[in-house]
């Protein structure tokens, strides 16, 4: 089970991280950026205590870490604040800051909020945290005798210091909620009684977000941080004992979090956009294969039910003013499709601001979205289930928050909502209305075609493609794959698994099924070509009768490699020409220009008998016009004897 | 493990939090030995190696160590566990 503890939305192990902290230079290009990508990873404790003290240095060296807003904060806290500060300024440059922080010694509240030459109340510091618990309040337990006069006190207290605060400094305060310890006194009846510290705390925390609002304060809702870690996980009696630590370590990282995309949010530097992947994101399958009908969504099924709190969600962020936007590798037509055919759908067009649903790299999309939108890239949030689109996202457009992902989409909206993109301090109508706003006025982006080289990104997914003639084993998928696939697929020809069989058996057939694997894991079976030997005039011919492909591995070169594959045994059966067959269908406009892109000349019209717009292209293998020469490509191949796979 | 091969992780641990990658520990170090660690350095100490070992130590056992080579032994006895 994920826990916010863990931060699991944020990816982990940035390769050479130590070595990249200790060579950033206060005067380098792009220094800022390049903190807030390295913020986007979880950094060990250790790591992150080494960002901030690297950031410390190149601030007193002069260093501007612009785009990220500079921000002083003082810290309060009757507990030992220091471990918990040295993982705060990695998490504020998550959140759009650069901040440095200031803590006045242990457990010096009212003083340092009294003495106006305290550090805490100087000239430039923007926010005072108080991070105080039920400790600094006295409400330890116990059933008090006078209820009101404890709370009064508490409530007075506090009140005192941010009157200080305010006098003295003028900054921003933050305030905290109480967690309540797991320490019952009654048990079940501690939710009654009057002068419990259960009921108590409750009514503090009521009194807190009451002061806030007067004092145009902030606050930080670390009592229901501490409920969601488990009051058992955020608790730790030995640490308090021994160091005075506020609560478990374990959880500094995520309470750093939680305190960073509040000042971020009251910064301005929030996200505004969500923009959706569309199929296993928004439902489960494949809509161009799959079709409408066969998406998991809705009531019924657990996935179905799982998907549709991923809309249910995306639908309140709207309705509080989130755009969203859509990012798809599909045909256009066939994406919209579910929008508006299927009863289940909660997302409709009306709510989507912007649909990009294209074959064009996703990166380019998000960079049309935060055109259309006039909104900053930095502003965007990315969900998508397929780890290769999201390290590939990363690499291009670092600024872009993009939430991991666990394999059940049961969990996304944890994911989504934990991680924290959309931090507020205020909501009005006007933010309830903001989304619908931008869905009246965008527009279609214009996509930029913009060259992107990701030769590299390729080559750093150490991408494994295997090849296998047909055989028993891979037979299954194989006529799954021919009867399933709709989009990259020449001819749509379908078979039954005697057909296969048949082809397996056939001395004049080349048969390839091709499987595929990179370091994000294992995509199993996903091409497949029959090839049919036959002498023509023009020589020894290879005529392709099935091509097709999934759709999840395009982008990847794949279909080169496999021509190259193609070529390779046609030569060693001593075909001179491969011709290649686009039949159009519905849904495989994708592939119309297959056999162009990879260097095949077009056949003059076919003879009679053959139906409107089938096109015929031929590939010269002969000793003197075969030119083809196998390109280089980002892959790793292998030769496998496929009886000793799993499908 | 050896009292030698906690060592060496526990080595890179002091490594890691007083951001020394030159500091050599030994059995007999103590506190008062090592440039900077004070009792703040203490807490980010012990957080620390609990982390890298995957323990909790108790009250008393934190309470007792006198030098380096009592934090090694520690360890051994609570892998043990």
């Amino acid at each position: 089970m994920p826990s916010a503890i863990d931060l699991p939305w944020l990816p982990t192990g940035r390769p050479g991280l130590r070595a990249e902290l200790l060579a950033l230079h206060p005067a380098q290009p792009k220094l800022g950026e390049q903190l807030h990508s390295i913020a986007g990873y979880h950094l060990k404790s250790s790591e992150a205590a080494l960002f901030g003290k690297r950031m410390r240095q190149m601030r007193a060296e002069g260093a501007s870490f612009a785009p990220l807003s500079p921000v002083s904060v003082a810290v309060l806290s009757n507990a030992t604040f220091d471990l918990v500060i040295d993982g705060l300024p990695l998490a504020a440059a998550r959140h759009g800051l650069a901040a440095q922080f200031v803590n006045a010694p242990f457990d010096q509240v009212m003083q340092a909020a009294l003495d106006p030459t305290s550090e805490v109340n100087q000239p430039g510091i923007d926010f005072v945290l108080l991070a105080l618990d039920h400790r600094w309040f006295r409400l330890e337990g116990g059933a008090s005798e006078n209820p009101a006069q404890r709370l009064s006190d508490a409530v007075e207290q506090l009140s005192t210091v941010v009157a200080a605060l305010r006098t003295q400094g003028g900054s921003t305060v933050v305030l905290q909620t109480v967690p309540l310890p797991p320490l019952p006194l009654f048990g079940s009846f501690d939710i009654r009684a009057n002068g419990s510290q259960r009921a108590l705390i409750a009514k503090l925390n009521d009194a807190i977000v009451a002061l806030a609002a007067e004092t145009s304060s902030l606050v930080a809702d670390i009592a229901s941080l501490a409920a969601s870690v488990g009051a058992d996980h955020w608790f730790d009696p030995v640490a308090w004992n021994l160091y005075k630590l506020p609560f478990s370590s374990r959880c500094n990282a995520i309470y750093a979090d939680v305190i960073a995309r509040l000042l971020g949010s009251a910064r301005g530097k929030a996200r505004k956009c969500l923009v959706l992947d569309l199929d296993n994101t928004l439902w489960g399958g494949v809509v161009g294969d799959d079709g409408v009908d066969a998406l998991k969504l809705g009531q019924g099924s657990a996935e179905g039910e799982a998907f549709l709190a991923v809309q249910n969600m995306a639908l309140a962020l709207k309705e509080r003013g989130i755009i969203l936007a859509v990012a798809s590798k599909n045909d256009d037509e066939v994406a919209r499709l579910p929008f508006r055919n299927h009863p289940d759908m909660v997302l409709r067009e009306r709510d989507i601001a912007v649909f990009q649903a294209n074959w064009l790299d996703k990166a380019n999309n998000l960079e049309a979205i935060a055109k259309t939108l006039n909104i900053g890239i930095d502003t965007l949030v990315f969900l998508d289930d397929n780890p290769a689109e999201r390290a590939q996202m990363r690499a291009a457009l670092p600024q872009v928050a993009i939430p991991e992902l666990p394999a059940d989409p049961a969990w996304y909206p944890w994911y989504l909502a934990n991680a924290g993109y959309f931090e507020a301090v205020a909501f009005s109508d006007e933010d309830r209305l903001r989304a619908d706003s931008y869905a009246a006025n965008a527009l279609r982006a214009a996509v930029s075609t913009k060259a992107r080289d990701l030769g590299d990104y390729l080559t750093s997914l150490e991408i494994v493609v295997q090849y296998a003639p047909f055989d028993a084993v891979g037979r299954p998928r194989i006529t799954q794959l021919i009867n399933k696939s709709n989009q990259f697929n020449l001819t749509t020809r379908r078979y039954t698994e005697a057909d296969i069989l048949a082809y397996e058996q056939n001395d004049n057939a080349i048969t390839l099924q091709v499987r595929l694997s990179d370091r994000f894991g294992d995509f199993g079976m996903i091409g497949v070509i029959i090839g049919l030997l036959s002498e023509e005039a023009e020589g020894r011919t290879l005529t392709i009768d099935t091509w097709l492909m999934s759709c999840r591995v395009l982008g990847r070169r794949v279909e080169e490699a496999m021509l190259a594959e193609i070529v390779r045994l046609g030569r060693s059966f001593g075909v001179r020409r491969i011709v290649g067959i686009y039949i159009p269908t519905a849904k495989n406009h994708m592939v119309s220009e297959h056999y162009p892109k990879l260097g095949f000349a077009e056949l003059d019209a076919a003879p009679d008998g053959i139906e409107d717009g089938v096109r015929r292209f031929c590939l010269d293998l002969s000793p003197d016009g075969g030119a083809y020469i196998p390109p280089n490509l980002p892959h790793k191949i292998s030769h496998v004897d496929a009886s000793t796979l799993a499908i | 493990m050896t009292d030698e091969q906690i060592l060496v992780r526990l080595t890179d641990v002091f490594r890691d939090v007083f951001d020394r990658s030159d500091l050599v520990l030994t059995q007999s170090t103590t506190a008062d030995q090592v440039n900077g660690w004070d009792s703040l350095m203490n807490v980010r100490i012990f957080v620390a190696t609990e982390m890298e070992f995957g323990t909790r130590f108790d009250t008393a056992e934190i309470s007792s160590l006198r030098n380096v080579g009592d934090l090694i032994r520690l360890i051994n006895a609570k892998s043990k566990e």
